[in-house]
């Protein structure tokens, strides 16, 4: 048998032209898709690395370590403590998320509100994005969850910072709080911080106006991701920096003693440095404790703030407004004296009344004080003295006057929030109610009614510059960072000295003298007398039918309606080192505020804290640190 | 004649002297491009075995153990299993039509037993033996009767429409590639060719209203992969950008992000020659294209040095088997056709298409082993 038969050639020679002309074809292709891949990795190869980049690379923030606030001495007032939580990362509970929660809630506790708020955020992520389950837990329960670990599946246990106020309401007005950002902190505020999950930022208080400050620069994690956004390295760190310490001039041992001194009233109270301005105690009595905004407040404690009517929501201090009574007189004479609508030596009968026109302006004293002159006239409080002299001053000098005494004046101190007050006026009136000035008003204005409204530290800013004779404005921001915070020169009171030296011999002669109104509640110690002026604000008006049958006593008013009882005052006499001003809402019965300024001003003089060394930072204090967001 | 005297059909030759003679250059290359895709596997698992390189490991070795034993097989064994093996492929896909496991939206394997077969890849290579067969017998005249060449249309097209209906258009693709492509090897005269060819491009808007909604926005996302960037359009576009960001040198092995991460779709299956390219660069790949170029020469070469005319075909038909896919998975991921279910053989992650492959080359083996092996054209008598 031939190898091929004539056919075999034939189709052999077919078959072989025809290879030949596939693999041509085949090395065409080939040679086809080697082209397009030099197209794709050398010709454009650069395009695709950038979007291959942009597909991998994410930068993760990474949560700044806010920045503490010290008092003067360097102790701790808002710090940063360990968050022990409880994640849950869905896609790793193996039983289910409900079935997690269920046991995870036999070791801690988990209310139906819990429950509700962790599903519906696991709802809104994806199923890899941990969810808290609970925090700030104890350590006994962490270490509970811990324990129990190995039957958990998908839960997580998880240490990071959070804020800690660890004087709790003692200090709430000054330091405020801080919680979580709300869409109206983003609108001109573009820090992409802001969008971490969990992350506070300050709302009240030094936290607020030093937010920037405190807050420190977030640290950027760049991690490779997948296309389903889950972190797979992290590829480099950037820690940021953590924020500056806010050093305060509060001196917390003072803070703790006017506070605990306060007790359960409804108090403002400042006590200041009268050389500088340092304000060295605020307390607005009650408070609250900052920590549960930063926890999260119950829309039961919520209500409870709320409803008290002590109004613990309020900083009484620098955003109360109270008629300042008979704690305006000094004012009142010393811009008498320097205007020379008066001399120290101006006197005038009191019958217990000044009639004008129509009107009949009574002395607080019924009987009258008979003959009263600068020096008692400030002592006893006489109404009528005063009376005198703000008809012979005239409205426009009483304007003056307690404008430069920092009264209806911002004291622009670093806590948001403050109000301006009143110091009515001629042009005040006209444009707030569109009437002219009245002569009467200047006498109800002269003994601190009517239109006049300060807030206690402004009262306070009142006695420090009566004391020092200069123009101190309070302070209570020393050093951000490693910078000692700038203060203006300090200029001298347009007063004269004799001025001055007549209305401190007035304010003296309150607590030291025996006719003096605050006689009772002089301090004793040899040396650190204080001087002082006290005060009563109306809250409601006397009816006149009062006016008939008799003012009804204060005793016999429901608090709500019981006067305001005011104090300023500083110490010692002799080389005044401290004022102090309180207001005890509803509190004019006896004199309990004249006695908690006099135990504050004995404590604070004994203490003396504007004697002792303040801290500053050092470099190791302010170690940067980071927490992971 | 000595040296061409073994393995005749005159003489009976020993399994060793066969073993000894096989392209063991072939065995090496396919053994240098599997590793290739092993490693590719590894890679993409983020380094490590599990969960794709070490099965593929062991699927390789068993595809190795199946080219050896393919390979010496007597190639008239081959083709006397040729039409059963045919029969018993369509039946599976009749099978998979009726009864077939659902997966990814595609009815395409059926588990006997532990074994997941795709009958598809099955049908490529007994599609392959039973034309060569059929073809074996006929005279480069006979191919272009139309009595016989029905018969042969019937033996392409019948399959292809049952894969195609899978649906499976990659590989009914492939079947019909295989298919004309044989015929046109046999000797089919141009003037089939020509005509056809031109009445095929007439058909294409017909054809299209027969395709799947799938399939239709598969190929208008190919033609603007703008249209639908985030959708089926992602596809090509993670694909192409894994592949170009790889530039001239690639990324280095085990530092491919794209793949890596899971931005690219079917990263190691059909997509695995987008994560080569993005790890080994634009010199990976044209290596790659160099070692199935010298493959698919050694198939030319094993072809032509046939002497008989089902050698020949079948040698050649797995040649083309092996090329179609490279040239359709290769144009896939580089965004030149729309995206079909292709995977690149030895590459890509897969245990039917590995096995498919290897025991394709096993035929090819015995085609040389066989090279001197007349076959008369009426079988007749031996089988």
């Amino acid at each position: 048998m031939p190898l091929f038969d004539s056919k075999d050639k034939s189709r052999y020679a077919t078959f072989s032209r025809r290879t030949l002309m596939t693999a041509g074809t085949i090395s065409t292709v080939l040679g086809a898709l080697g082209v397009r891949m030099y197209q794709l990795q050398i010709v454009d190869g650069d395009k695709f690395r950038t979007k291959a980049q942009e597909n991998s690379i994410s930068a993760r923030l990474l949560a700044p370590l806010r920045g503490r606030i010290l008092d003067r001495f360097g102790t701790e007032l808002a710090t940063n403590r360990r968050n022990f939580r409880v994640l849950i990362i869905p896609e790793q509970a193996l039983g289910g998320v409900e079935s997690a929660l269920d046991t995870v809630g036999r070791i801690i506790l988990l209310t139906d509100r819990d429950r509700a708020r962790i599903l519906r955020d696991i709802g809104a992520n994806k199923k890899f994005v941990p969810v808290t389950i609970a925090e700030n837990l104890t350590w006994e329960e962490f270490a509970r969850v811990n324990l129990h670990l190995p039957y958990l599946s998908g839960i997580q246990p998880d240490a990071g910072e959070t804020r800690d106020y660890p004087f709790g309401d003692e200090l709430s007005h000054v330091l405020g709080y801080v919680a979580a950002v709300s869409p109206r902190d983003k609108e001109d505020d573009s820090d992409p911080v802001l969008d971490l999950p969990g992350f506070r930022i300050g709302k009240r208080g030094i936290e607020k106006s030093y937010d920037t400050e405190v807050r420190g620069t977030a640290g950027v994690s760049r991690v490779e991701v997948n296309a389903y956004g889950r972190v797979i390295r992290e590829l480099s760190r950037d820690a940021g920096s953590s924020g500056d310490d806010v050093w305060l001039t509060i001196d917390q041992e003072l803070q703790k003693f006017v506070v605990q001194r306060l007790g359960d009233e409804s108090v403002a109270c400042a006590v200041m440095d009268v050389a500088t301005g340092d304000v060295l105690a605020l307390a607005s009595t009650p408070g609250y404790d900052p920590n549960l905004f930063n926890v999260g407040i119950t829309p039961q404690q919520w209500r409870g703030l709320l409803a008290d009517d002590h109004r613990p929501l309020s900083d009484k201090a620098l955003s109360g407004l109270y008629p300042p009574g008979s704690t305006f007189k000094p004012a009142v004479a010393l811009s008498a004296l320097e205007a020379g609508a008066i001399t120290p030596q101006f006197g005038v009968f009191c019958s217990g009344s000044l009639a004008l026109g129509n009107y009949v302006f009574h002395c607080w004293k019924r009987g009258g004080h008979g003959y009263v002159d600068l020096h008692r006239g400030i002592a006893a409080s006489c109404d009528v003295f005063f009376y005198n002299v703000a008809r012979r001053l005239g409205i426009d000098g009483i304007e003056a006057g307690a404008h430069k005494l920092g009264l209806g004046r911002l004291t622009q101190i670093e806590i948001p929030g403050e109000r301006t007050g009143v110091i009515p006026g001629r042009a005040w009136k006209q444009a707030t109610y569109g009437v002219p000035w009245l002569e009467g008003e200047t006498l109800n204005t002269g003994i601190g009614q009517g239109y006049v409204l300060v807030t206690p530290l402004q009262l306070c800013t009142m006695a420090a510059r009566i004391a020092s004779g200069n123009e101190v404005s309070p302070r209570i921001v020393r050093v951000v960072g490693r910078n000692s915070e700038p203060r203006p020169e300090l200029k001298r009171l347009q007063f004269s000295d004799a001025a001055l030296a007549a209305v401190r011999s007035g304010m003296n002669a309150v607590t030291n003298d025996p006719g003096g109104t605050a006689f009772r509640f002089r301090i004793p110690n040899p040396g650190l007398e204080m001087a002082g002026k006290t005060g009563t604000a109306q809250v409601r008006k006397i009816s006149k039918e009062e006016h008939l049958t008799g003012v009804k006593k204060n005793e016999n008013l429901p608090w709500k309606l019981r006067d305001h009882a005011l104090f300023i005052s500083y110490a010692p006499v002799a080389a005044p080192r401290y004022a102090c001003s309180i207001v005890l809402e509803h509190g004019a019965i006896g004199h309990p505020h004249v006695e908690m300024v006099r135990d504050i001003l004995i404590y604070a003089q004994q203490r003396d804290p504007v004697k002792l060394a303040p801290a500053f930072p050092v470099s190791a204090a302010s170690a940067d640190g980071v927490r992971g967001a | 004649m000595s040296s061409r005297g073994y393995a005749s059909s005159r003489r009976t030759v020993s399994w060793l002297d066969k073993f000894v003679h096989l392209k063991w250059g072939l065995v090496l290359l396919v053994t240098v491009i599997a590793t290739t895709g092993i490693a590719m596997q590894y890679s993409m698992a983020g380094g490590h075995f599990y969960p794709w390189a070490a099965p593929q490991l062991m699927r390789f070795a068993m595809g190795m153990f199946l080219l050896m034993v393919a390979s010496l097989v007597d190639i008239r064994v081959w083709m006397a299993l040729a039409y059963p093996a045919y029969v018993i492929s369509f039946l599976l896909l009749i099978a998979v039509e009726v009864a077939g496991h659902v997966g990814l939206g595609a009815q395409r394997w059926i588990e006997i037993g532990p074994i997941q077969l795709q009958p598809s890849e099955l049908m490529k290579i007994s599609l392959v033996l039973a034309l060569a067969r059929y073809l074996h017998g006929l005279g480069v005249e006979d191919v272009s009767r139309p009595a016989r060449l029905s018969v042969a249309l019937i033996l392409i097209v019948a399959p292809a429409v049952l894969v195609l209906k899978e649906p499976n258009l990659g590989t009914a693709t492939i079947l019909l590639a295989d298919g004309f492509s044989l015929l046109f090897l046999a000797g089919l005269s141009w003037w089939w060719i020509l005509p056809s060819t031109g009445a095929l491009v007439a058909a294409v808007p017909v054809a299209w209203h027969f395709l799947h909604d799938y399939q239709k926005r598969r190929v208008l996302t190919f033609l603007n992969p703008q249209s639908d960037a985030l959708g089926a359009g992602w596809n090509i576009g993670q694909a192409e950008i894994a592949m170009g960001s790889g530039g001239f040198g690639g990324k280095g092995f085990v530092q491919g992000t794209q793949s890596r991460l899971n931005f690219l779709p079917e990263k190691n299956t059909d997509f695995a020659l987008s994560a080569l390219g993005e790890e080994f660069g634009f010199v990976g790949c044209v290596v790659l294209l160099v070692l199935f170029a010298v493959v698919m020469s050694y198939g030319v070469r094993i072809a032509m040095a046939s002497r008989s005319q089902f050698g020949r075909l079948v040698a050649i038909g797995i040649t083309l088997n092996f090329f179609f896919y490279i040239m359709i998975n290769a144009a896939m991921v580089m965004g030149l056709i729309p995206v079909v279910g292709i995977p690149m053989p030895l590459i890509s992650y897969g245990g039917t298409a590995m096995l498919t492959v290897m025991f394709g080359f096993g035929l090819l083996m015995s085609v040389h082993v066989h090279r001197q092996v007349e076959i008369p054209r009426s079988p007749g008598g031996f089988l």
